[in-house]
């Protein structure tokens, strides 16, 4: 057993691979948050009132909170303080090319894809992804929008949202995470820079996977993210969420907020594979990834599903949710979680059913590696109001090594008596014996490794688009090198 | 050249010594079949062949194809030729039967620089080598071993063999647990497998799967030291007398 945790332990030895800075020109806000530096967000935005009056208010509650020292910490994860003031809110690219062309793109930028796998021109060709790429806090590519356009689909980044589309913004912005749903939630909402907005109308099937890469760039600036996306009347979408970033010595914060809804017959699919920065292996650099992601099934019949694969960010606390109130509406959250080295991730979800029959299913798998800690936390609520609901609810673990932890809450409440639960958990570990099978058969312990720990996943990754699954195997790989044994 | 030559070779497991000098040549084109009673070092012997890395040799070297075996790791010797039908077969959730075997025949092309089978290559001689051991299609997207009866797994290991072609092949107790059919079934797929760039090893307790695949030699393995060696005709001998015949001789006179 020695041998193979000393495996484990050398694997565990490897450097992140897509550790890079890109050297562009940005144009930054002075460090810190308060009204004014709001009001120079909004101001560089060119946003309209309602827009500064909206983050104002968020400003004011994220500032009450903080008085009352309202930062979360019944999270199974510990890092130091953080200072609010010693970070910049808002940076952006200064050379801001025509957002249809890719030539007019910095080749800086370009490259910077290119390393990370994606370049755009390939993305374009091959599989029919409209891409809005994200990089640091501004939109700067938007893809395959001519088409898109075609079909009365609205693809593009948040900001070109609240100029063009500020109708849809008002009337759906905060509809699902309101400004003070929670700490970082409402820092969101006071100071986020960009993000991506979907709009499919009424009986529309996006043609397309819609897929945005974000990317944190520049050193010391905390990323805010927001996206919205609607489905309207019967409408479908699905939406791709990836993210790799460089290497940095100071902790980034990262506080986005998602919001999805489903309005009648409509269903939203989105898919995440997020690989940030770890931070090396004792810990230090890395990224805070504290996000609100959140669906509403508003109508009869709607779906929402996430799928997520989470393998980077040095701690992850995430809980992408469903609130079920349309009649027969259906919430799914599927998940792979992978934490190695030093890494926390207190992740899961949250399924609300409100509506009458309305039903649920979680499936995920935790991977601990290294000193890693991996928290499943989820929450299965059945309203009064919400007869025949059905929950099923699947939480597997793996460790790997003997120094990673795994640990499980889920809550159950339960208001309705025709309510039907099912929960099923398991913890295992990757056994010498398997180890030593695969490489009887000629595998090297990397491989074996890999292959054990994608049969583990193999649930989750049927749910994701095909190309992604692809590439999540690969990100899982790589993440492994440093994990496993 | 003989394929694989032991010499003296002394092993232990958690600082038990369980083999304690065991000598034995086997020549491409040989079955060998290894006896003895439990706890005898049957299994450990296939282990460290096997380059298990939790058993350590403390004395002795082993030549396999001219190469020094204990200085491979478990998948250099897979790669070079030396292939275990497991005693008791692993089971790997999530991964397809097919998808693994493929991948474990590519990661042993790859070693010897030869190009790595696509699917199209891959699945003609799979189905045909499923038939040769009665088993079904389905197989091919099961997960590997993952609810599969004890039969089932030992006529996987045999499938596994028989598509990864190896130079030495150790069969560690594959009768245990075996109905007489699937017997049968597994010592034809071993037949059909003979040849004479191929070396057997097959490690049994009982002499009942030798009257399936005849042995050339059989060894007598008792408290990790070979005590006799002969022809087919030790097996039944033993089978009559017991092993407590040769332990007798084990002892010191």
């Amino acid at each position: 057993m020695s041998t193979s945790v000393e495996t484990i332990r050398d694997l565990a030895q490897q450097e992140y691979k897509w550790g890079f800075v890109t050297k562009i020109d940005e144009d930054r806000v002075p460090k810190g948050l308060n009204e004014e530096i709001v009001r120079l967000i909004s101001a560089r935005k060119g946003e309209p009132e309602f827009m500064l009056e909206w983050r104002l208010k968020a400003l004011r509650h994220w500032q009450s909170l903080e008085r009352k020292d309202a930062e979360p910490k019944w999270a199974n994860i510990t890092y130091g303080p953080i200072d609010y003031q010693d970070i910049v809110y808002y940076s952006a690219p200064k050379q801001r090319p025509a957002i249809d062309s890719l030539e007019s793109l910095d080749p800086e930028i370009l490259r910077t894809y290119e390393k990370l796998g994606i370049p755009l021109e390939e993305q374009k060709r091959l599989a029919g992804v409209a891409v809005d790429a994200v990089f640091d806090s501004v939109s700067v590519a938007t893809t395959f929008k001519s088409k898109l356009a075609e079909m009365g689909v609205i693809f593009c980044s948040f900001s070109e949202a609240v100029q063009k589309h500020p109708d849809l913004v008002r009337k759906y912005l905060g509809s699902v995470v309101p400004y003070t749903d929670n700490f970082f939630a409402s820092l969101n909402a006071a100071v986020f820079t960009d993000g991506s907005f979907v709009y499919v109308p009424k009986g529309v099937r996006c043609p397309m996977e819609l897929s945005t890469y974000f990317r944190i760039n520049a050193a010391e600036t905390g990323q805010f993210e927001r996206t919205l996306i609607v489905a309207d009347e019967g409408a479908t979408v699905s939406y791709l969420e990836g993210c790799t970033a460089p290497i940095r010595d100071e902790n980034q914060l990262h506080a986005a907020v998602v919001e999805l809804v489903a309005l009648d017959n409509a269903q939203i699919k989105y898919s995440t594979v997020q690989n940030w920065y770890p931070g090396d292996k004792e810990g230090r650099g890395g990224i805070y990834n504290f996000v609100t992601k959140r669906g509403k099934c508003v109508g009869v019949n709607s779906k929402i599903s996430w799928t997520q694969v989470e393998t980077g960010s040095a701690i992850t606390w995430k809980y992408p949710s469903c609130i079920l109130q349309g009649e027969n509406s259906v919430g799914e959250f599927y998940s792979v979680a992978l934490t190695n080295n030093r890494q926390q991730a207190d992740t899961g979800t949250k399924m609300i059913h409100i509506g009458k029959n309305t039903r649920s299913t979680i499936v995920t798998k935790g991977i601990s590696a290294g000193r890693g800690q991996n928290t499943y936390r989820g929450q299965v609520k059945i309203m009064k109001s919400a007869t025949g609901a059905r929950n099923y609810t699947q939480c597997d673990s793996l460790l790997i090594g003997d120094r990673c932890g795994a640990h499980t809450f889920p809550y159950i409440d339960v208001r309705n008596s025709t309510a039907r639960m099912e929960h099923e958990a398991s913890t295992s570990r990757i056994g010498e014996n398997q180890l030593f099978y695969l490489r009887q058969r000629g595998l090297k312990t990397e491989e074996a490794v890999s292959m054990i720990v994608n049969g583990f996943c193999k649930t989750v990754f049927r749910e994701l688009p095909m190309e992604f699954a692809v590439e999540a195997q690969k990100l899982l790989g790589v993440s492994l090198e440093g994990s496993v044994g | 050249m003989a394929l694989l030559e032991i010499e003296d070779l002394h092993a232990s497991v958690d600082g038990h010594q369980i083999l304690k000098g065991v000598n034995l040549v086997l020549n491409a084109g040989e079955v060998h079949s290894i006896m003895g009673p439990n706890g005898s070092g049957k299994s450990t012997l296939a282990q460290v062949l096997a380059r298990r890395e939790s058993y350590e040799v403390t004395q002795g070297r082993v030549l396999y194809a001219g190469k020094d075996l204990l200085q491979m790791k478990p998948e250099e010797a897979a790669c070079e030729g030396v292939f275990l039908a497991f005693q008791y077969p692993v089971e790997i959730p999530g991964i397809g039967n097919a998808y693994f075997l493929r991948s474990a025949m590519n990661a042993i092309r790859k070693y010897r620089g030869e190009d790595e089978l696509d699917a199209m290559d891959f699945l003609p001689v799979f189905r045909e080598r499923l038939k040769l051991l009665e088993m079904d299609d389905a197989l091919m997207s099961r997960s590997l071993n993952e609810g599969f009866s004890g039969g089932e797994k030992k006529r996987n290991e045999i499938l596994q063999m028989a598509m990864l072609e190896p130079r030495l092949a150790i069969l560690d107790e594959t009768d245990s647990g075996l109905d007489i059919d699937a017997l049968k079934i597994v010592a034809e797929g071993v037949n059909a497998l003979r040849s004479s760039q191929r070396a057997f090893l097959v490690i049994t307790h009982y002499q009942r799967l030798l009257n399936y695949i005849a042995p050339d030699f059989v060894h007598v393995l008792v408290d990790g030291k070979i005590v006799r060696s002969g022809g087919p005709e030790l097996a039944l001998e033993l089978e009559e007398k017991g092993y407590g015949w040769t332990e007798a001789e084990a002892q010191p006179a």
